[in-house]
């Protein structure tokens, strides 16, 4: 079994060869060695940034030697140097901020709103029958309508001011919300609950100690797909009509086929995105960090 | 109170009592019209084979399965440890020890019953982090700590180094000589049993087939002869052929 039995010329092998996997004799079979080599020391060589930096310049490089040659036309798409340039101007004559400002505060009160919403509802049909019987069956047929669907009626509904927009942002904030919730409370592990009850916990200290912890995974799946749902509807209801906000200044810039002004606003929603997820992976790290999860190679 | 009829021997009574219990599968009955009786402070051990519905007996023990038929008396105050750990994952090895107990626990609580199985030094770890043995601890440390009238073990010690395995079960025989609660444990290890129990079960086709009281005086030596006996007896008793046949 182990390298007790293995002929001594063996073992000479072994220590002497210097390639990474070698074949030793062992008896009549051949065994393929290989070298196990520490994980960090492979890592260390090229920083992860850095790697991960490299396509993204390439291509801004690629960008502006296209635009330089004039293969890419500034009506097509600006260069990335006016690019910069315009976003410059945009935050210094305060157009940019404000409108940032403005959109940023739409998804926060949209999605603030869609969460209340959702995780409350996931709640109730999560831990009550009577609520699942109730609330379910209405929101999963709710579900098949898009919600950009739903505009029109929206619009008869609110009017085309503040309100409209914030509710799109937290209709599509809601389902996502909803559904993962439920499906975490439903998905908690029965047999811990059966030691929650061995331990005496009460109806109220399952939920509290058992359902909902086990569930928070789910519901921050939900949060991740509620914020990229949210952005959706902002861009979907900015664009089609505002007056203010990120979407506006872009759909000013169509009209002069600025695709500078275009793309700074493009960045910023991705920015924003970005900024949005990365405070959802934080919670994430800081609160399910119970969780014994696979991290990646 | 029925049993007020044997006078005033409170010891002897009986704290688990179990009439013509039946429990089904899928029209399997893995418990056929099974009796039982289990008494106050009694230490009994339950041995069968893999499959032949202990822990099924545990869980109605616990009061986790209802779908029974027969009669089952139980003491209110019941702890178990499970065949698998089943720690909550998201809180911290003391939390897990302490959670369901009433008020506020404090911390020194866990803590006490964590040294109980030797695993103070891991209060704070995040039970993901716990090799299995050290979680199998953990779990017992909770069944411990709530001083319970009935004790139900299944297999706590399974996943066990021979070392440590001796070690929880002197501290499961010292929690059970001090409170005096009864408790049922559920074993694979012959050897394992009669160092514990006051009463060894075997359980076969869903009754319990075979009962051998053991007498012996504790602590118990393995290697004495009236010891390796009642060995080779509940050996072959449980269909071993070779009663000597050491792993
Ligand atoms: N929920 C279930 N549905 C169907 N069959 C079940 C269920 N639970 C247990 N069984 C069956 O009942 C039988 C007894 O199971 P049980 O878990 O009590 O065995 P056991 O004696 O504890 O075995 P082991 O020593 O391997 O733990 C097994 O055949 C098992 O497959
Ligand atoms: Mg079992």
């Amino acid at each position: 079994m182990s390298t007790h039995d293995t002929p001594p010329e063996a073992h000479t092998a072994v220590v002497s060869g210097d390639g990474p996997e070698r074949a030793v004799a062992r008896g009549a079979a051949a065994v393929e060695l290989e070298r196990l080599v520490s994980a960090s020391s492979r890592r260390r060589r090229v920083p992860r940034w850095l790697r991960r930096a490299t396509g993204p310049v390439l291509l801004l490089v690629l960008w502006q030697v296209l635009s330089a040659t004039g293969v890419l036309q500034s009506d097509v798409l600006a260069s990335p140097g006016t690019i910069a340039r315009t976003a410059g101007g945009l935050f210094a004559d305060g157009t940019l901020p404000s409108a940032m400002a403005v959109s940023v505060q739409r998804v926060a009160v949209g999605l603030v709103s869609g969460v209340v919403v959702g995780v409350g509802l996931g709640l109730l049909s999560g831990l009550m029958r009577t609520g699942e019987d109730l609330i379910d069956a209405v929101v999963q047929m709710l579900r098949a309508v898009p919600f950009a669907g739903l505009v029109p009626l929206l619009i008869v509904w609110l009017g085309i001011g503040e309100t409209v927009k914030v509710a799109l942002i937290a209709l599509a904030a809601a389902f996502p919300l909803y559904l993962n919730t439920y499906a975490g409370i439903r998905g908690v592990d029965d047999q811990l609950i059966e030691a929650g009850v061995t331990l005496g916990l009460g109806r109220w200290g399952l939920i509290r100690h058992v359902v909902l912890p086990g569930a928070l995974p789910g519901a921050l799946t939900g949060l991740r797909f509620a914020l990229a749902s949210a952005w959706l509807a902002l861009v979907f209801g900015e664009t089609v009509n505002a007056s203010d906000g990120i979407g506006f200044l872009m759909d000013q810039a169509r009209e002069f086929y600025r695709t500078d002004v275009i793309v700074v606003c493009l960045i910023v929603y991705a920015f924003l995105g970005l900024a949005a997820d990365v405070v959802v992976r934080t919670l994430e790290r800081l609160l399910l960090q119970w969780r014994p999860t696979f991290t990646g190679k | 109170m029925a049993t007020d009829v044997h006078g005033e021997v409170t010891a002897d009574r009986a704290v688990v009592e179990i009439n013509g219990l039946t429990r089904s599968f899928d029209g399997r009955a893995v418990l056929d019209e099974l009796d039982l009786t289990v008494r106050s402070g009694e230490f009994v051990a339950l041995l069968g084979r893999s499959g032949c519905g202990k822990s099924t007996l545990l869980r109605v023990l616990a009061g986790l399965d209802r779908d029974i038929d027969g009669s089952v008396l139980v003491p209110r105050r019941r702890a178990v440890a499970f065949q698998a750990p089943r720690l909550m994952p998201w809180k911290r090895v003391w939390r897990n020890v302490v959670l369901g107990l009433p008020g506020r626990p404090a911390r020194e609580t866990a803590i006490r019953a964590l040294a109980e199985v030797g695993l103070e030094h891991r209060a704070d770890a995040w039970p993901k982090t716990l090799s299995g043995g050290e979680a199998q601890r953990a779990s017992l440390a909770r069944a411990l700590v709530r001083a319970p009238d009935l004790l139900l073990l299944d297999e706590p010690f399974g996943a066990l180094d021979a070392l440590t395995r001796i070690k929880a079960q002197q501290q499961v025989a010292e929690v059970w000589q001090r409170r005096g609660c009864a408790v049922l444990l559920v074993t694979h290890d012959v050897e394992e049993a009669l160092l514990l129990a006051d009463r060894v079960l075997v359980m076969q086709d869903g009754v319990i087939a075979h009962e051998q009281p053991v007498d012996l005086p504790r602590p118990r030596d393995v290697g004495a002869p009236e010891f390796t006996a009642l060995r080779a007896g509940l050996l072959a008793e449980l269909g071993v052929v070779a009663p000597q046949s050491p792993l």
